[in-house]
Parts: C-alpha cells; sequence; structure tokens
C-alpha cells in the first residue's frame, strides 16, 4: 500500500497504475525487485501464520519449549552484546586514541567477523574452546566448559557481533574533540569524572545503536552456534535452531509461528535502531 | 604526545596529594587499556582466527591439498562460485537502481523505503530460509503451480540463488547510496544539458563518480553470498555432491568427524575474508583519498 503511493510527484497521472506505469526503469527495478524479493516472502509468512487461530498461535509460541529456547536466544545475545559494548567501547577508544605497533592491523581484522563465513566461525570457535582445544584445556580443569554449553553459544555470538560497537563509534570519537576533555581535567575533573560525565554522554546514542545492531546480528545467528552448541532443548537450543528442527519434521505450523515470532521481534529492533540513529543524529553539528 | 597538553594546563592547587596528574595517569590507563583491548580480542578473534591455519596444515601440506581434490570438495567450491556468479550481477543492478531512486529523488516513504531495504540485514537467515520454503515449497504459495511445470527450486540451485540475494539484497545500496549524494548531480545536469542521452550518463559520469564504493559493495556482496550458511542451508537440502555450497561443506565434514577437511575447506574460506578485508582496506584508502581532493 505505501508503496504504491511513493512516486507522489505532482506532475504525474493521479490514477495509481498510470502512476506506476510512467516509472522510470530505476523505479521499476527497484520496486519490483523489493516485491518479489522480499515483500512477496514476507507476505507468504505472515499468511501462512494467520491460518493459524490466535490461541494455538500463542500456544505454539509459548510452548515450553519454545520459552526456553527465546531464553537462550535472547538472554544470551543481549549479554553477548552488552559484553561487545563493554569492550567495544574499550577498543574504539584504545584504535582512535593511541597508537602502538600493528595497529592498522589490528584495526582491519576488527572487520573478520564480517567477512568470514558463519561455519567457519563454529567450526574453530568449537575447536578452540573444546575440552583440549588450545583455549579450552586452559578452562577444563576449572571446570569451565565452554564448547556444546550456552557458554559456548555466548562466544560465539560475542565473535559475530563483535565489530559492531566498535565500526559505530569509532567515527563519533574522532569527531569529537580533544579540547572538551582537557577543559575538564584543568577544572579538577578526574579521569573518571571526564569520562562519565563529558565523553560518555555524546557517545551514548553511538553505543546503544552498535549495541543493538550486534543484539540483532546475535539473536539471527544460526550457522556459528549450531555448530558450537550441542543443540539440545532446554540446554542451549537457540530459536533458529529450533525452527529448522521443526521444518526437519515437516512441522511447518510450528516452524512458521517461531518463524513469524523471531521475524516480530527482529523488526522492532529495526524500528529501535532507526530511531536511535535519528536521536544520534542531534549530535552531529 | 598528546598527554602533555594535558599535565601543563593542570592547576596543582586543585589537584588531591592522592590523585596523580592525568599525563602521568593516562600513560599507565593507555598501557593497561590497550592490554585489555588486545587480550580481549585475542581471546574471541584472533586466536580462533589463527585456529583455523594452525588446523588445516597441522599435518602439512599433502594431506591439505588431498583434501581439496575430493570430489565433494570440488562440486561444492563450483556451486559456490557459480552462486555468487549469479546473485553478485543480480544484486549489483538491483542495488544501483535502488541507490538511484534513494539518492537522487525525494518522495513521500522515503525513509520507509530506506528501512524496508535494511529488512534482510535485521532477518535471522533461517527465516529468510523458511520465508523462501513457504513461497516454493511443495505446499507453498507457487507450490503447485510449479510442480505442475516439473520446475523444482527448493532443495536445488534457483532456491540457494534466491536465498543469497536476499541476504545480500541492501549491501550495495547501502554503499553507493552516500557516494551517490556525496557525488550530487551537478555533472548529470551538465552532461544532460550537452546533449548525453541517460544511457551516456550513467556510463560516463555516474559510474566513474562511484566506482570505489560500487566495488566495496560488490565485494561484500561477494564475501556474503559465498559465505552464507543459515538461509541456504534451509532451503538447499545440503546434498553432499549436488545442493551442497562450501560452507555447507564444512559444517558437514566437521559433523562427520572429517574435522582436517573441515578445516581445509575453512582455511579457503578465511583466506576469502582476508581477502576482501585487504580489498575494503584499499577501496577505503581510495575514497577517503577522494574525500580529501
Amino acid at each position: 500500500m505505501a508503496v504504491s503511493t511513493l512516486p507522489s510527484a505532482s506532475s504525474r497521472p493521479k490514477n495509481p497504475i498510470q502512476r506506476l506505469l510512467g516509472l522510470s526503469w530505476p523505479w521499476r527495478v527497484t520496486l519490483g525487485y523489493l516485491t518479489i524479493m522480499l515483500l512477496l516472502p514476507v507476505a507468504a509468512l505472515i499468511a501462512k501464520a494467520s491460518t493459524e487461530t490466535p490461541a494455538e498461535f500463542w500456544r505454539i509460541a509459548t510452548s515450553p519449549v519454545a520459552l526456553a529456547t527465546y531464553n537462550v536466544t535472547f538472554v544470551t545475545a543481549l549479554i553477548a552484546a552488552l559484553i561487545n559494548a563493554v569492550f567495544g567501547v574499550l577498543i574504539a577508544w584504545v584504535l582512535v586514541r593511541y597508537e602502538f605497533p600493528f595497529k592498522r592491523i589490528i584495526d582491519a581484522a576488527i572487520d573478520l567477523p564480517f567477512a568470514l563465513p558463519t561455519s567457519v566461525a563454529g567450526l574453530t570457535i568449537a575447536t578452540v574452546y573444546s575440552d583440549n582445544g588450545w583455549i579450552g584445556s586452559l578452562l577444563a580443569p576449572l571446570g569451565i566448559k565452554v564448547a556444546f554449553t550456552r557458554l559456548g553459544v555466548g562466544v560465539a555470538m560475542i565473535f559475530i557481533s563483535l565489530p559492531f560497537v566498535v565500526r559505530t563509534l569509532q567515527p563519533v570519537l574522532h569527531e569529537m574533540e580533544k579540547e572538551v576533555e582537557e577543559a575538564a581535567w584543568s577544572l579538577g575533573a578526574s579521569q573518571f569524572q571526564t569520562f562519565y560525565r563529558v565523553v560518555l554522554p555524546p557517545l551514548l546514542p553511538a553505543i546503544l545503536t552498535g549495541l543493538a545492531l550486534g543484539f540483532s546480528r546475535a539473536v539471527g545467528e544460526y550457522g556459528s552456534v549450531v555448530i558450537v552448541a550441542s543443540n539440545i532443548p532446554f540446554k542451549d537450543l537457540i530459536a533458529s535452531v529450533l525452527i529448522i528442527q521443526r521444518l526437519e519434521q515437516y512441522d511447518y505450523s510450528g516452524a512458521t509461528v517461531i518463524g513469524t515470532v523471531l521475524l516480530g521481534i527482529s523488526l522492532l529492533i529495526l524500528l529501535a535502531i532507526n530511531l536511535l540513529q535519528a536521536w544520534g543524529r542531534q549530535y552531529e553539528l | 604526545m598528546s598527554s602533555s597538553l594535558a599535565g601543563k594546563s593542570f592547576n596543582p592547587e586543585i589537584s588531591e596529594p592522592q590523585a596523580p596528574t592525568p599525563a602521568r595517569q593516562k600513560t599507565w590507563v593507555k598501557g593497561v587499556l590497550i592490554g585489555i583491548a588486545i587480550a580481549y580480542l585475542s581471546l574471541v578473534l584472533f586466536i580462533p582466527a589463527f585456529n583455523v591455519f594452525v588446523q588445516a596444515f597441522k599435518d602439512g601440506v599433502g594431506p591439505f591439498l588431498g583434501n581439496l581434490g575430493e570430489a565433494n570438495f570440488l562440486h561444492a567450491a563450483k556451486l559456490t562460485f557459480l552462486i555468487a556468479l549469479i546473485v553478485v550481477p543480480i544484486n549489483t543492478i538491483f542495488g544501483l537502481c535502488a541507490a538511484w531512486v534513494i539518492a537522487r529523488n525525494q518522495f513521500r516513504g522515503r525513509t520507509f523505503l530506506i528501512s524496508l531495504l535494511d529488512v534482510p540485514f535485521a532477518v535471522s537467515p533461517v527465516v529468510a530460509g523458511l520465508m523462501i520454503v513457504l513461497l516454493y515449497g511443495r505446499n507453498g504459495w507457487f507450490g503447485s503451480w510449479l510442480e505442475a511445470g516439473n520446475i523444482k527450486i527448493i532443495f536445488a540451485m534457483p532456491a540457494m540463488v534466491l536465498a543469497s540475494a536476499f541476504i545480500t539484497l541492501p549491501f550495495i545500496a547501502r554503499e553507493v547510496i552516500p557516494v551517490l549524494e556525496e557525488a550530487g548531480s551537478d555533472q548529470e545536469e551538465a552532461a544532460r544539458t550537452l546533449g548525453a542521452s541517460d544511457w551516456q550518463i550513467f556510463w560516463r559520469v555516474t559510474i566513474p563518480n562511484i566506482r570505489w564504493g560500487l566495488m566495496y559493495g560488490v565485494i561484500l556482496t561477494n564475501a556474503r553470498v559465498m559465505g552464507e550458511f543459515g538461509a541456504v542451508s534451509v532451503v538447499s537440502g545440503n546434498i553432499a555432491g549436488k545442493t551442497q555450497t562450501l560452507p555447507l561443506f564444512v559444517e558437514e565434514a566437521y559433523k562427520q568427524y572429517a574435522t582436517q577437511s573441515a578445516f581445509s575447506a575453512a582455511v579457503l574460506l578465511a583466506f576469502l575474508a582476508v581477502v576482501t578485508l585487504v580489498l575494503k582496506e584499499i577501496l577505503e584508502r581510495k575514497t577517503k583519498i577522494k574525500d580529501i581532493e
């Protein structure tokens, strides 16, 4: 509906069909491709989900297995995103403000999780953090198991959402003027006070945007998690894997309901990100 | 260099005896912060990334090359390249059109269109795959038509192409929009007044202006298509030697305890990722240099 009313140039004929036919080629390709690739699939999902009665939909969406997967998916993703937010601020700070050897290479390597296929990430994390892996063997004597547990899901989610906070924060930090901090110091503020009262507030929108982007990516993550986790319900099964398990059992309604819940939450996060970015623009000069 | 600046302007009268001056405090804080950052990155990023290469060449280059000669591996590699060869041009055309529509036009719903473009970023790849199954699967919207026409989409290459195209839909438009906005439309209008056709303007004026941003988008799209796992695994059926791409091959080999051959394929994909990052770095520098000029 909204799409057909997009080109509202006043010179165009009033009839919406004539208006669509009068569009130039780029318009036609854009709207056509988006309809076939994006709107049609989403419509198919929602149509399939709406064949369920609301009561049945609710029953499947809140079944104990589903609730357990939401817990693993969303809570773990949130913890992963929060950890990345804290360390992301630190990494961005270090990369923007300090000079040290190999800085350029480290800076470029931050993007590796974007470029590395998720199955490769899962494979290597499962190996490194397994009981006889490089890091896992150091943790095993302490009684900490990472691979094939929820902790492993968390590590995989941290890996794939690592770049978001760093990359959203770097340009903002670059823009920020050091003089303000120096003014705060000269007025007797401690380093912590300067950070907390002067540096942090303008960075907050960018941090939250990065956090939301990382969270969104972690919630949708499948490839690395499916390899690192044991995929046992009520233990470390995530929602995406539950969808696949339902599909493999030809339970299309079950898969669709969980898929719709996941889609709805993803769209809400997208909305939140857009609002956060609009908020962040206030701070631009 | 920067720490001495802060130290000079510091008023000693206000300072408390315990608090060191920012200048002194900063040098040690700097060391500690860099240390924490590198330790964290090592734990979650560098060590796992390094591990891929070590595992792949653990027994030397011979077994590694042997794994690469496997029939299933070769087929997976071929299929991965073939899918990229189809998806990247299609998404390039769409990305250019969408970027032009958004950067060169002001219309009601423009923000909505930009948000719509971002949807594939937000959607879980598994949900993307599910949506394609619900459209083209046996019980899907077009299922009966496709069956009547004897066309196989799900569990075959067309669905894998659709899934990869969905996942990478926004990349090129996202990279080109800011470059196109930056370049402005003055040169295009000048060319038009001099009598150039739309096509000439596009090839001779627009494309040269946006070429680095466009290439950047193409490289990101290609990397993501070749590496996509979730969406493709839902729609492909994952049959070795038939509908298996390299990322699927990695998982399958790992599950069957063929760790060595999983890592051999993984190292190729990791190498691809490194090449992508290097090209990205080069292109970023080119766009930046252009900005300064």
